[in-house]
């Protein structure tokens, strides 16, 4: 009984930006969902909504700018918190970015990621305050030691 | 040694590769330079390295050799290294690793860790993708955690004590005192994540249900406080506060009220004002509203208060944003069954939902649709249906056809209404009507007797418009050889007569024998309908010309029909007409049901539902319960074969087997061709036939003689063919040792009728003297109830001048070939 399976987000083009799985699946199949998945859901029209049955799973996903955000979720959730949960993620992407892009995500994917895992854990909020993940993002920040800083 | 290239650096560079080969080259190079600068065991530089990996790892490229280096980052005291290692643990081990219990250690000096970031990283890891090995052994560092003070710890301690519960279920209780004072917290956090814990236990342990059911006035509680509060700027979403909070105490009130008719009722007054107060001009309103309908349904809530999750619903399906619409449809789909009247309220609306653009909407329009039918809206409702038929993607079109016929048999109004709407699903949608309806539809026409002609016209008219539909070519077929006299007669009363004369028929059937647009199926229901006309028409030289042609045919199917209803015109002429004469009324027995055997009188008819195809010649029931009854016997085996469609004359033998039965004027049922009808072929012992071809598979299953009489001896060998376990697959090899030949040698099974036959071909009709050769010839026997096998045969040959028979049990079948 797992809520959120997958999280995926890519660009119009077809590429990874990030890819964060809460259930341990080979890397092969991971491979093939990520392709087949990117496929169906770029073929999509603008007119259709959000949501989409795939496998045994239904898929969550919106579009930023020109980048796609795709969660899987177990069949009897909730799509529409779920939609907001996206934008929840996106916030802070942009809080913390200032206006974030895709060039942001790019660069520093591993603190996008280090964000979605102060936001998320096994697919549930941490917590559903902006603020309080922004100031442990900030303070973990601040614990890099000087000499890591630019890794 | 230079210094590895910086992180950023590298994503710069590899972004400047123009093909494919670029990338992969610059990769393996850097990937080089990782390696050796690992093998080296830099502590500086292995973060720097390691998040290089992380980057090529997401490009797709192959970055195991990093896992190592990640547990090392782990243990690494600076923070920097533990951030990197831990998110390099997450992306590169997972529980299917072997590396990944050697975290179990670092992960647990992390929890215990001064810095709470430290302590978090180490939860997160463990709480995203510990295995269930690790969860064990840290469950009580976890648990430690779930009581402390700090906000910031107790909230992931939570969530990470979901994942472990998930993963060894046993550990469940032990949580249990942590979770005492976990709702009285004021941080939104831990409560959240508080709720998630609770409905996590609660979900999987009964006792825990029942323990945390005191919960329900707390929570109750703090969601009002929710609504009611004022505006909260840290949770505040569009003017609600705390949506994810509020939704996940709604759900797990839905659990707790669940079949406990207190809790519902305690939160009977929370649910009624989140309905009706939420805010609903944006999606997280409706979020919560869309929980709240879900819990209302769920529990066990009044009326009252259903009726007006069922109207928010409604509203959903007025709302603009086609996300609320799939919601709406989507919960509505799921109470339609109990709640159907407060569903059936907004009928309507569902209805113009068919009309949706997006394709899951109009999906779940459709099956809602038709749960709504009853016997009050059917005409209105079938009216939307059929436009929507007509219009929809070819996607739907086989589901709605199915959809429409079933809620046509089920509220008709008049046997008119219910024979149009079949023609306009056959008309607009022939090519996606399932298999299965065909033979339904048949039975239904026969059935409406007075609707006859009528049908047979409207038929008629659709064939001269479109040959290409098979359902309904098919259908058409059949009717015009019933009903083709009516036709030509002029005699319909529901609308203007057709004017059309027996050559005209003729030429349409014959149409479709040639048509490159027919399938053989179709090409089998023309031919047997041209045949049956020949007792309806007059032009029976026409009728016979074709039959013969088509005697011929290269098509087996269509060869063995001409064949025999040739034969049928020459030696059986005087059966003809009984033989041919009009279908009775079917007794009904499954709709859309499979294989169901009838049984009237002793004598087996399958269900119309079950034929793929239908009885080639009209089944002369009546003639065939005579023969039934004469030959008595209920648990008599069925007798099946094939002829060897070599010559025309195999007709005759076929024929002949009848003749032995010296019945005065007893029909003889056509043999059933190679199909899976049920069709009363060779009514030895009097039953009829159920043909069912499938592969056998038997291996290492001993011969054994089957029969052995006056020089002929019968063995029976088994074959392994396909993995089918209700399969038998017996060869016969049947032998002489007599001085002559045995010439004219015919070879037949009866099984039980819990079985089925196949009989292919036999390699001859000669079985030579003195042993010089076999004649062999395969049986397949379908076996599904794995019963005894019993096989009678009949054996038939002429040996010097005279003609032997014989019929013989075999008894003696190895217990492998049925077991």
């Amino acid at each position: 009984l797992k809520t959120m399976r997958f999280m995926l987000l890519f660009s119009r083009q077809g590429k990874l930006r990030l890819q964060k799985w809460y259930t341990a699946t080979a890397e092969r199949d991971k491979k093939k969902m990520v392709r087949d998945l990117m496929q169906i859901v770029l073929a999509r029209k603008p007119k259709m909504c959000s949501f989409l049955e795939w496998r045994d799973l239904k898929i969550v996903y919106k579009r930023y700018a020109s980048l796609y955000f795709c969660c899987a979720v177990e069949e009897q959730d909730n799509e529409l918190i779920t939609l907001e949960v996206i934008h929840r993620f996106v916030e802070l992407l942009d809080k913390y970015f200032g206006s974030v892009c895709e060039l942001d995500i790019i660069f520093n994917f591993e603190k996008a990621y280090f964000i979605l895992d102060e936001f998320l854990m096994g697919g549930e909020i941490q917590d559903t305050s902006k603020k309080s993940v922004l100031k442990a993002i900030e303070q973990s920040d601040l614990l890099q030691e000087v000499s890591c800083i630019q890794y | 040694m230079p210094a590895p290239i910086r992180l950023r650096e590298l994503i710069r560079t590899i972004r400047t590769a123009r093909t494919q080969a670029e990338e992969r080259e610059m990769i393996q190079k850097e990937c080089a330079a990782i390696r050796s600068s690992f093998r080296e065991e830099d502590n500086t530089y292995r973060c720097r390295n390691v998040a290089k990996l992380l980057y090529m790892h997401m490009l797709g490229y192959p970055a195991h050799f990093g896992q190592l280096e990640c547990l090392k980052l782990i243990a690494s005291q600076k923070f920097t290294d533990k951030r990197i290692g831990y998110l390099g643990a997450m992306l590169l081990l997972d529980e299917r690793q072997d590396v990944h219990l050697l975290m179990t250690n670092c992960i647990k000096n992390d929890l215990n860790h001064s810095t709470q970031y430290v302590q978090g990283l180490a939860l997160c890891t463990l709480g995203c993708m510990g295995s269930s090995e690790m969860c064990r052994d840290l469950a009580g560092e976890v648990e430690k955690l779930l009581k402390t003070s700090n906000s910031y710890l107790r909230k992931k301690a939570a969530l990470c004590a979901v994942h472990v519960i998930r993963k060894v279920p046993e550990l469940m209780e032990m949580f249990l005192p942590a979770t005492k004072n976990l709702l009285s917290e004021k941080n939104h956090g831990v409560l959240h994540t508080s709720v998630v814990l609770l409905t996590e236990m609660c979900e999987r342990s009964p006792d825990m249900l029942s323990h945390f059911r005191k919960l329900v006035p707390q929570l109750v509680r703090i969601l009002k406080n929710l609504i009611m509060s004022g505006y909260s700027p840290e949770h505040d979403v569009s003017g609600i506060s705390d949506p994810f909070l509020q939704v996940r105490i709604l759900r797990l009130l839905r659990i707790l009220g669940r079949s406990d008719d207190d809790s519902s009722e305690a939160m009977n007054d929370i649910l009624a004002q989140v309905a009706t107060n939420t805010e609903t001009s944006k999606n997280v309103g409706n979020a919560i509203l869309y929980e709240t309908v879900l819990t209302i349904m769920d529990i066990k809530s009044e009326s009252g208060l259903r009726v007006l999750a069922i109207n928010i619903l409604g509203r959903f399906l007025l709302n603009n944003d086609k996300n609320i619409r799939y919601v709406a449809l989507t919960s509505l789909l799921k109470t339609v069954q109990t709640d159907h009247n407060a569903v059936q309220r907004h009928r309507s609306t569902i209805v113009d939902c068919l009309k949706d653009l997006d394709v899951s909407i109009k999906r779940r329009a459709m099956e809602l649709s038709f749960a709504l039918v009853n016997g009050n809206n059917i005409r209105g409702m079938m009216k939307e249906l059929l436009y929507f038929l007509d219009s929809c993607d070819p996607e739907f079109k086989a589901d709605c056809a199915s959809g429409v016929f079933l809620a046509a048999e089920k509220y008709a109004p008049s046997k008119r209404w219910h024979i149009d709407t079949i023609m306009r699903v056959l008309t607009t949608a022939g090519s996606y009507v399932r298999d299965d309806s065909v033979p339904n539809l048949i039975q239904l026409i026969t059935n409406s007797v007075e609707m006859h002609a009528y049908t047979v016209q409207r038929l008629y008219k659709a064939l001269l418009d479109d040959i290409s539909q098979q359902p309904l070519v098919q259908v058409a077929s059949w009717c015009i050889g019933e009903y083709g006299d009516l036709l030509v007669s002029g005699q319909c009363e529901e609308e203007e007569p057709i004017q059309v004369t027996e050559d005209e028929v003729l030429d349409v059937l014959e149409g479709l024998l040639v048509s490159n647009l027919s399938t053989p199926v179709t090409r089998g229901y023309s031919l047997t309908a041209i045949m049956k006309l020949s007792t309806r028409f007059s032009s029976v030289n026409r009728i016979k010309k074709v039959v013969s042609i088509y005697g011929s045919s290269i098509d087996v199917e269509l060869q063995q029909r001409a064949v025999e209803y040739n034969a049928l015109f020459k030696k059986y002429d005087h059966m003809r007409p009984a033989l041919l004469e009009r279908m009775p009324i079917m007794e009904k027995t499954a709709s859309n049901g499979p294989t169901e055997i009838v049984q009237t009188n002793g004598e087996t008819e399958p269900s119309m539902g079950e034929s793929k195809h239908p009885p080639p010649i009209g089944q002369p029931a009546n003639q065939a319960n005579d023969l039934l009854d004469l030959l008595g016997g209920n648990d008599v085996p069925v007798i099946q074969t094939t002829m060897p469609t070599k010559t025309a004359s195999s007709g005759g033998e076929l024929l002949d087997l009848l003749g032995d039965l010296s019945l005065s004027g007893g029909p003889a049922p056509a043999p059933a061709p190679s199909v899976p009808t049920s069709q009363p072929t060779f009514l030895l012992d009097g039953i009829s036939s159920q043909p069912l071809f499938n592969d056998i598979a038997a291996a290492g299953i001993p011969p054994m003689t089957a029969y052995n009489k006056n020089g002929l001896k019968i063995d029976f060998t088994f074959e392994r063919a396909n993995p089918n376990p209700n399969i038998a697959v017996i060869t016969i090899h049947a032998s002489n040792s007599t001085e002559a030949d045995m010439t004219d040698f015919v070879f037949q099974a009866a099984v039980p009728k819990t079985f089925q036959l196949q009989l292919l071909s036999p390699s001859s009709n000669v079985v030579p003297a003195l042993n010089q050769g076999t004649v062999t010839q395969v049986i397949r026997v379908l076996n599904p109830q794995k019963q005894q096998l019993r096989m009678r045969v009949k054996l038939t040959y002429t040996h010097k001048g005279s003609a032997f028979q014989d019929l013989s049990e075999v008894n003696n079948f190895p217990p492998q070939s049925w077991q």
